[in-house]
């Protein structure tokens, strides 16, 4: 049975090659958001770069941001993971090695080469390019995204044989015996679960992606080796969402790692979140669908499916993460500084982006909805707001000089900013979709110029926040490594 | 309909705004006996899962009527009228852009490259109808246009540079 004392777990400090991931996660997310910010200051009418030039930074931005949060979540994964197993150091400076071998490649490909297919890639787009670039190009970004795959695949296979290796299975890495027999109190921490549901998912998911990418090269050489568009958009939604997706439920580990320390509460795996982790782990894979609703070519049961699991897949994220996390910060004397405010702001990020995101999955709303702005609305909420907030408050756990080391005003501030910053942000995004103003768009029509406006102040916020986020992990790097109580312990009734 | 989606999902993140704040608020006091907090926590979870459960699902049936998918049946009698469109970078292409209002019409929707996305937006700029334009397939569109005027038609799959260029119209009415 569980038990609800909360047993002290040393705060441990970063390996090298964490922070490495760390630092390199800084200078790309930073990139990347600037190139976010022209984006849409040029949908403002603000700036001038042309449509080339917006399209060349859109497939940037895209398989950009999605590469580096995927680095991000893996560094937070692996650092709390391999306290608990026994992880490979070289398979993981391996993936950042290929990662960046990658990075390059798609940087030639669209810096040199101009290709600007999107970071989606939706065939047989890449292979006809009207002119606008060469095979080559296109050879160099879907290269680039399968050698950064390959990386990926190395590393979640060194931790399912970790996982494998020291309990004994996936199924047990999932807590199966305590979920679907009696629960001795044995299950597997949450870090476990956590990162047991992501490699099966990420493996299943890169495998299909790598399938594809690797159907497409020969296309682009071998015009006569024929691929159904239908098929391959199915399965490129299927590696894109399912890859995308995991970065949260890795970053989600230094939550489960992290607010227990702060509050001196247990996060424990029962019964329900073992269960909610087993839905997740099948709804993620199932869940694709809801990209694909208006091709009605599909058959209609396989959209259908999409529609309700977008419903179901809800349930998880409110009633379990969400909730717990509600749970064990409530009445907990928590001492609330950059990294608890972080954290627990995450999880608002998180739940508060579901929303906008189901009701997008809904059939007859998507019909009128799909690639409007509404899209990046919902997922910029739960990736900036969720994810992203999740490893800026694991990089301010690291950098904390002691466990009563106050912030500035300045990283307050700049708190606060980020949050504003992000819900002004996608707040625009989700009322630009409201008033239908399409997707993916290097120009906007008059009628959508003002919210593109309001966006790009909020995002000059938001970025100005995460500049001073990065500035002082950047700083404390020195300490990052070291192991020493962090977490500042709550107050007691008596104190 | 987006107005609708708008109000809901705003009533969905004010609830759970509320409830972090309220949480932030009350976490400064510490109760230093979690166990009975759990109990109480878990008790209200059950409800909190039976009030989610009884308003998510009956409004994931509920929206599974009406699909788009099939054609919805109109008061009106005679054929539908047939519009072919087939989306080219960075065109469209259609065998007729003029139709009647209150009659049904099926616009029959392809692609001759690369993939498009058909997006019909009424004379109020308001996103009504749309289907993915893909090359070897054919998407229908079953609509019945309320009002006389001209439609807008927007590519919605990225499909380029000139990608926000792919536009054209659809005269509903007397042209």
């Amino acid at each position: 049975m569980a038990t609800y004392t909360y047993t002290p777990v040393p705060d441990q400090g970063a390996k090298a090659g964490v922070l490495a991931y760390l630092v390199i996660s800084c200078v790309v997310l930073l990139l990347m958001m600037l190139f976010g910010l022209l984006m849409r200051m040029e949908q403002a009418q603000m700036i001038s770069i042309g449509a080339l030039w917006f399209y060349k930074i859109m497939t940037l931005h895209g398989a950009g941001m999605v590469g580096i949060v995927a680095l991000a979540g893996a560094a937070v994964m692996w650092h709390f993971l391999r306290q608990y197993v026994d992880l490979s150091t070289g398979i993981f400076m391996a993936n950042l090695i290929l990662f960046l071998t990658g990075v390059v490649m798609i940087l030639a490909s669209v810096l040199l080469g101009d290709f600007h297919a999107a970071w989606t890639f939706l065939f047989p787009l890449p292979s006809t390019s009207m002119g606008m670039w060469s095979p080559g190009a296109a050879a160099l970004f879907m290269g680039g995204l399968l050698v950064i795959g390959v990386g990926f695949v190395l590393l979640h296979l060194d931790i399912a044989r970790a996982i494998i290796s020291r309990y004994g299975g996936l199924g047990r890495g999932l807590g199966w015996p305590q979920l679907f027999g009696p629960d001795d109190g044995n299950a597997p921490p949450p870090a476990v679960v956590a990162s047991t549901m992501v490699t099966i998912v990420n493996l299943i998911g890169l495998v299909v992606g790598a399938s594809i990418l690797v159907m497409m090269l020969i296309n682009v050489y071998v015009p006569t080796f024929e691929i159904d568009p239908l098929l391959a958009k199915g399965m490129i939604y299927f590696f894109g969402h399912v890859f995308i997706n995991a970065v949260i439920y890795m970053a989600v580990i230094a939550v489960y790692e992290i607010l227990p320390r702060y509050t001196q509460r247990p996060w424990k795996s029962n019964k329900v979140f073992l269960a909610s982790w087993t839905a997740s782990t099948i709804m993620v894979m199932f869940i694709f669908p809801h990209h694909l609703l208006m091709d009605y070519a599909y058959p209609k049961w396989f959209l259908i499916m999409g529609h309700i699991i977008g419903y179901l897949n809800t349930f998880p994220i409110l009633i379990v993460t969400g909730y717990g996390a509600m749970m064990i910060v409530y009445r907990s004397g928590i001492r609330w500084d950059m990294c608890s405010r972080l954290l627990f702001v995450s999880l608002f990020g998180w739940a508060v982006g579901a929303m906008p995101a189901f009701i997008d999955g809904t059939i007859t709303v998507n019909y009128v909805m799909h690639n409007t702005l509404w899209v990046p609305g919902h997922f910029h909420t739960y990736l900036l707001l969720g994810m992203v907030a999740m490893v800026f408050g694991f990089m301010y756990y690291l950098g904390k000089p002691n466990e009563n080391a106050p912030d500035s005003a300045l990283d307050v501030a700049a708190f606060w900013g980020f949050v504003i910053g992000t819900m002004g942000f996608t707040m625009s995004f989700l009322y630009s979709g409201k008033i239908s103003a399409a997707r993916r768009y290097a120009e906007h029509l008059p009628e959508w110029v003002p919210y593109d406006k309001i966006a790009s102040y909020f995002a000059m916020l938001l970025i100005a926040s995460v500049l001073v986020f990065i500035f002082r992990f950047l700083t404390r790097l020195g300490l990052a490594s070291r192991d020493y109580q962090r977490a500042s312990l709550a107050r007691s009734m008596a104190t | 309909m987006q107005e609708t989606a708008w109000q809901v999902s705003l009533v969905l993140m004010l609830m759970i705004t509320f409830g972090v704040v309220f949480v932030a608020i009350n976490s400064g006091k510490r109760e230093e006996e979690y166990g009975p907090l759990v109990k109480r926590a878990y008790s209200f979870r059950t409800k909190l899962f039976w009030v989610v459960a009884l308003v998510f699902f009956p409004a994931m049936i509920y929206n599974l009527m009406g699909l788009p998918y099939s054609p919805k049946a109109v008061a009106s009698s005679g054929p539908a009228q047939v519009i072919n469109v087939t989306g080219h970078m960075w065109y469209w292409e259609m065998d007729r852009d003029q139709v009647e209002p209150n009659q049904p019409v099926d616009i029959r929707v392809t692609s001759a490259d690369v993939n498009h996305g058909f997006g019909i937006y009424d004379p109020d700029l308001r996103l009504i109808a749309q289907a993915q334009a893909m090359p070897g397939y054919t998407n229908v569109i079953h609509i019945t246009f309320p009002k006389e005027g001209t439609y807008r038609v927007l590519c919605m799959e990225y499909c380029g540079v000139a990608h926000h260029n792919m536009m054209t119209e659809i005269k509903v009415g007397k042209s």
